[in-house]
């Protein structure tokens, strides 16, 4: 692997090697870019993921400082976490559980659809779905999606017999194991699925796509990556001409230390994302970087999600065999007469017995509690996740009365419930359970919001300047080096997991800053 | 000291095997008797016929406190079995909750004092002694301090220090890792009989 000088400014760099960092870091190096790769957490594999809920959240976690405010139960149950999302090479990709649905039309029209939602920064997207297309093909390819390029789904686990026997019942049409990024055959040059039950923990078995597995061991072998893990970036330069020259980074020795950049692409995730754009403010970028809008760190979005644990007279084990594949998509569209805008998903999800004692209902505790504990093998569940309204008072902004190791501003990360979130919460916790009691359910649980895994919205892509902080390639409107590479861009959430999105949008943006470059645009 | 584990130590993630993929787990570091020399002992005696007595090297087990006396431990075990009531949970998992708490209460004396006055609350309320005290009175004393910061010290603790052993793994029927046994796919990820299988276009056959 190369490593490209300190002062050397024909690099691209990109910060934060998840979904969007890591894949268009390949996607670069194909093309013949070189590419340095700041990852602040530490390089695992397959052969050291663990599989145990706590070991394995302390192994992979982001769990630097963060605050978190608003009326979100979150805020209550998980004061200093708000987010369960990952600092580690492959970023939160090592802890995805493979969900990979694409956005439906009206959803990249969200403002035109749903019309003027009273408390929601609403705004259609400045590209359709017919611009995503070619590239979701491309995704999906990459990943290895079940159910697309004659890739078979994956077999169903016990967890997913309960949920389809309740749908059925329900009368629900659209019940599958769904598309996974989870290899059901073997696939480029990664095994099948063994139904280890810990997709959340690192897939052992590498079925599960990852950029830690797919796409960086890809570019490494370009000759084009530097990859430089446990480098933890604290601030994006510019020059007098308000191009961005540089990046400030801690390495893995706790040494500051500066590179030079062609361009920079931030992949930090929705809430490091901004705040780094924030923390570079400067003379000439009083409010932070690329933030002449006001839009850095607003409209954060998480997608209304709950979830529904059942108890049966008989044994489940829905611990075994694949967490996510398993879905209803009858309730994803877009049909007012619930009472709400958007849609919602309902996805198999299973926790480990330490992870239910923490999240089936976080501060719960008495004989009721217990009665689900202790009825754990009987157990079948689901996680339900849709559409929420972006909000300009939902935002990641720093806190500057909580520091770092680094001594910089923690970020904070305040939500407020919007009433349409609130209502389709209801409304897919009251189908959820309706899905269990028509699979025969004893008892059935609405259990509140985990810590965010999906984290979007915070420097979205707009049309115009005046709306958000990227255009539809993710430039920064601002400053033509600048790019947002995750899911920070998305102008709204819809109903879907964002990871095949995410993606999406990095090789269509690889193409785009393969081409400015070409150009000498950039 | 000599502590006889009942598989390996507390043992850091770097303890867990690459090649085997074996998890070393939180254990029960039973002590024997006679070389306890802390501020407190709680003890106890596996019930015949119990999942533990296969997990532990003896019937007896004994947990050493080095900050807490034994009657605070066992008034903290109580106050375990009122917040999470398992009949099926052995005593000994309770006092991983106490040992728990010790050690926290080891490494502040902010939380040391939290723990020692909550106790002393719980005695009062309960009239005197609420490990003696009735089941209803117990719950009633703890239900009167939910939310408190010793309530709240005391239960986010057990989340960790009951469900996250072997003993619990065992009493719930949670297996725990896979990977080093591969996975579920010969060994019943697909097993459940009760409910009528998919059609295959649902859930296609497995590729093995």
């Amino acid at each position: 692997m190369p490593t490209f000088d300190f002062n050397d400014d024909s690099v691209v760099v990109i910060i934060g090697s998840g979904a969007g960092g890591g894949t268009l870091a390949n996607e670069l190096c194909q093309k013949g870019a070189k590419v340095v790769l700041l990852e602040a957490g530490a390089r695992q594999s397959p052969a050291t993921f663990i599989n145990d809920e706590w070991k394995s959240f302390m192994q992979l976690a982001w769990l630097d400082p963060r605050t978190t405010s608003g009326t979100w139960r979150v805020a209550k149950d998980f004061p200093g976490l708000p987010a369960w999302i990952c600092k580690t090479v492959g970023g939160s990709t090592a802890h995805w559980a493979g969900a990979s649905l694409r956005f439906q039309p009206h959803e990249l029209k969200a403002r035109t659809t749903y019309g003027d939602v009273k408390g929601a920064t609403l705004l259609d997207w400045p590209l359709t779905l017919k611009d995503l297309e070619p590239y979701y093909t491309r995704a999906e390819n990459k990943m290895g999606v079940t159910r697309t390029h004659g890739i078979p789904g994956l077999p169903g686990n016990n967890n997913f017999k309960v949920m389809y026997a309740g749908a059925s019942k329900l009368g629900y049409k659209e019940c599958n194991t769904g598309r996974m990024a989870v290899n059901s055959r073997p696939r480029d040059g990664r095994a099948s699925c063994l139904q280890i039950g810990f997709c959340f923990q690192g897939c052992k078995s590498d079925a599960k796509w990852s950029t830690l597995t797919a796409e960086v061991p890809k570019a490494e072998a370009t000759g084009k990556l530097d990859l430089r893990p446990e480098s933890h970036v604290v601030r994006i330069e510019h020059n007098d001409a308000g191009k961005v020259t540089s990046v400030v980074y801690h390495d893995s020795a706790g040494k500051q230390q500066r590179q030079k950049a062609r361009a920079v692409c931030v992949a930090g995730n929705s809430i490091e994302t901004p705040r780094l754009l924030l923390l570079s403010a400067s003379s000439k970028f009083p409010d932070g970087l690329a933030n002449s809008s006001g839009q850095v760190g607003k409209n954060y979005m998480r997608h209304m999600t709950g979830s529904v644990y059942a108890v049966f007279k008989d044994e489940v084990n829905m611990y075994r065999g694949t967490t996510m594949a398993g879905i209803i998509q009858d309730e994803a569209g877009n049909n007012t007469k619930r009472g709400f805008v958007g849609g919602y998903e309902m996805e198999t999800l299973s926790l480990g017995l330490p992870f239910m004692a923490a999240f089936l209902d976080p501060g719960g505790w008495g004989s009721d509690f217990a009665w689900f504990m202790d009825n754990y093998t009987r157990m079948a569940g689901m996680w339900l996740v849709g559409e929420d309204m972006p909000r300009e008072t939902n935002r990641v902004s720093l806190n500057s009365s909580v520091k770092d190791k680094w001594g910089n501003s923690v970020p904070n990360v305040h939500f407020d419930d919007h009433e349409n979130d609130i209502r389709m919460r209801d409304h897919a916790h009251m189908q959820g359970e309706a899905v269990y009691k028509a699979a025969g359910a004893v008892k059935t649980f609405r259990t509140p919001p985990y810590p965010s895994t999906h984290n979007l919205g915070t420097c979205r892509m707009s049309a115009n300047a005046r709306d958000g902080v990227c255009n539809k390639w993710g430039q920064t409107h601002d400053i033509k080096n600048l790019f947002i590479s995750d899911g920070s861009q998305f102008t709204t959430g819809a109903a879907e997991n964002p990871t095949l999105t995410i993606v999406t949008l990095a090789i269509r943006q690889a193409d785009y800053i393969a081409g400015q470059m070409k150009q000498r645009a950039i | 000291m000599k502590v006889v584990p009942i598989i390996g130590g507390a043992p850091p993630i770097s303890a867990c095997s690459e090649e085997s993929g074996t998890v070393p787990r939180l254990d029960l570091p039973l002590t024997r008797r006679e070389f306890l020399q802390g501020s407190g002992v709680l003890t106890g005696t596996l019930a015949v016929g119990s999942v533990l007595v296969t997990l532990a090297p003896s019937r007896s087990w004994a947990i050493e406190l080095k900050s807490l006396s034994s009657a605070e431990g066992e008034t903290l075990m109580k106050m375990g079995r009122v917040l999470y009531p398992h009949p099926k949970l052995p005593d000994a998992v309770y006092a991983l909750l106490a040992k728990d708490l010790d050690a926290d209460a080891g490494k502040s004396a902010e939380t040391l004092k939290l723990l020692r006055d909550g106790v002393a609350a719980l005695d009062k309320a309960a009239g005197g002694s609420f490990a003696s005290a009735s089941a209803g009175k117990q719950l009633e004393v703890v239900k009167a301090i939910e939310g408190q910061p010793f309530f709240n010290a005391v239960r986010g603790k057990c989340i960790t220090a009951l469900y996250d052993n072997d003993i619990a793994f065992a009493t719930f029927g949670y297996p725990g890792a896979s990977w080093d046994k591969g996975g579920y796919i010969t060994r019943g990820f697909q097993d459940l009989k009760w409910l009528p299988n998919p059609p295959a276009a649902a859930s296609p056959p497995s590729g093995r």
